[in-house]
């Protein structure tokens, strides 16, 4: 069996084994699908007088303003609750069997990011109907709504890399807050209820050059049927999926010599 | 040789002691106490800029968005107090220590007052700090110097409130799990109220009904009223009126969970 065979097993099992534990256990797939949901409620119905301000300019609305929003949110947290599965296979030592029995353990991560863009697809599908239902106005071509649905997908294979690489180290699910408030952070220092130039004081300085900006100003842009900044979306996917590649395989090795 | 005369505590020293124990394990564990302030602060910052361009809308009630928002730490910081005070009584129940206080003279009551010590200490820290903290970051109190005392005499109140329902699901429940999934529905009633916007803006009419039917929207509406408006007699009396009425409802309710839980125990 040759390698990329035996990196192939690997992870297609780990990904069935994700994909199914998180479609037959509604306490995992349902956190997944209702915050996103609800966070588009919240925002859309409640701050929808925001886009009444002068120069907000986003012509689909902000019901689609929001769900770019929502959209990589969703993603990047779908990541984040399948860093919470690694560390609980850990704590249960179900990661560590795995590793022993896994010929090739790269295929193991692959395997949990698989099983995170599947959750991810899913929940986007979810959310995607909810807004059509709620009267979202979708400007953009189907390529356009294809090409946001890859961004959502980089977006969830990365946090699913930086998550990973923290459960592997940490392998408690005390990490949580570790894999989460990055993140966390990193969404909320983005235009996330007005478009950039409306958003005042020092968090305008740091969306400015927050690549999560980028992506959301994409996501809008592929909404509204104006591509935008799209360029530079996939060169910061690009660097930050490289890097967490990096960190998930140093968490591997963190974890293969924890033994 | 005779035998010690036995004591018993008096109700106060009862809850003294008790509400000593739960405000020692929030200081001795950082995370208890740094989480609860930091979040809501840090929300606040970003909050204040994300939403700045709202106050730009013709009948927006304050000319900074940083001076409506402030209201939202205090509703926050009490939603974690609830949770955190709540996890404390769950894991208090699931080792056994409840248990070990129903075999001593201590008072139902007792026990309860004693366990929301630690809810209240966090809710009277964080609401002095969030207070603190506008008034350093450039929020004029409107109410003036009196207003702010009320302020925290109100934030107070409504974490006490919250603390109490946390009370009762703990005992209810009796896992820290069970408290941990009641953490959404605390934010749901917060994003789902009056919190972010003003009631009167809000463009869909479902969301304002929901808005006007939620009572954390009358509470926020209070905190708010002493920051950007004034002395606003109604805005007060009805968060003080609702927060005295959950405090009365779930002070109840534990007090019933508890004697049930004694009883099956």
């Amino acid at each position: 069996m040759s390698t990329l065979a035996r990196t192939r097993s690997v992870a297609l099992a780990v990904a069935w084994r994700g994909i199914h534990n998180s479609f037959t256990n509604p306490a995992i797939l349902l956190p997944s699908v209702l915050f996103p949901l609800f966070f588009f409620v919240a925002f859309a119905g409640g701050l929808s007088a925001v886009q009444n301000t002068p120069d907000f300019g986003f012509p689909s609305g902000y019901s689609a303003f929001q769900f770019a929003f929502v959209c990589i949110q969703a993603a990047a947290f779908g990541g984040v609750f399948t860093g919470f599965g690694i560390a609980a296979d850990f704590e249960s030592g179900f990661a560590r069997r795995l590793m022993l029995a896994a010929p090739n353990r790269s295929g193991i991560v692959i395997g949990y990011v698989i099983s995170a863009m599947t959750r991810a697809i899913f929940v986007l599908s979810v959310v995607f109907i909810a807004a059509l239902v709620s009267g979202m106005h979708v400007d953009g071509s189907l390529a356009n709504m294809l090409s946001l649905i890859a961004l959502a997908l980089a977006v969830s294979a990365t946090a699913t890399l930086w998550a990973g690489g923290v459960a592997m180290r940490m392998r408690t699910m005390q990490a949580g807050p570790v894999m989460q408030m990055p993140i966390f952070i990193l969404m909320f220092l983005a235009p996330v209820y007005v478009p950039l130039p409306l958003v005042a004081g020092w968090v305008h300085d740091v969306a400015t050059v927050n690549p999560i900006t980028a992506m959301l100003e994409a996501a809008r842009g592929f909404i509204s049927g104006e591509p935008t900044k799209v360029a530079i979306t996939a060169a910061c996917l690009a660097g930050m999926f490289a890097l967490g590649v990096a960190w998930a395989r140093g968490g591997l090795r963190a974890a293969a010599r924890a033994g | 040789m005779s035998a010690a005369p036995a004591t018993t505590a008096s109700t106060l020293t009862q809850v003294g002691l008790l509400a000593g124990r739960a405000v020692t394990h929030v200081l001795r564990q950082p995370a208890q106490l740094v989480f609860p302030i930091a979040f809501p602060l840090v929300l606040l910052a970003v909050n204040a800029s994300g939403l700045d361009a709202a106050t730009q809308l013709r009948g927006f009630p304050s000319a900074s968005y940083l001076d409506f928002a402030l209201a939202i730490p205090f509703m926050q910081g009490a939603l974690f107090a609830a949770l955190n005070g709540g996890q404390d009584l769950a894991r208090d129940i699931q080792n056994g220590f409840l248990d070990r206080l129903a075999l001593t003279p201590m008072s139902g009551g007792a026990l309860i007052a004693g366990q929301l010590g630690g809810a209240l200490f966090m809710g009277i820290v964080s609401a002095v700090l969030y207070l603190v903290v506008g008034v350093v970051l450039g929020v004029g109190i409107a109410s003036g110097v009196a207003g702010a005392l009320v302020l925290l005499v109100l934030a107070i109140t409504i974490s006490f409130a919250f603390a109490c329902f946390g009370t009762f699901v703990a005992l209810r429940a009796g896992s820290g799990e069970a408290v941990q999934g009641f953490f959404p529905l605390f934010f749901v009633l917060l994003f789902l109220s009056s919190a972010f916007f003003p009631r009167d803006l809000i463009e869909h009419d479902w969301f304002r009904t929901v808005a006007t039917y939620n009572p954390v929207s009358y509470m926020v509406e209070g905190i708010r009223s002493l920051v950007i408006a004034g002395w606003d007699g109604q805005a007060l009396a009805q968060a003080f009126g609702i927060s005295a009425i959950a405090i009365a409802f779930f002070l109840a309710l534990s007090s019933h969970a508890l004697r049930t839980r004694l009883v099956r125990t």
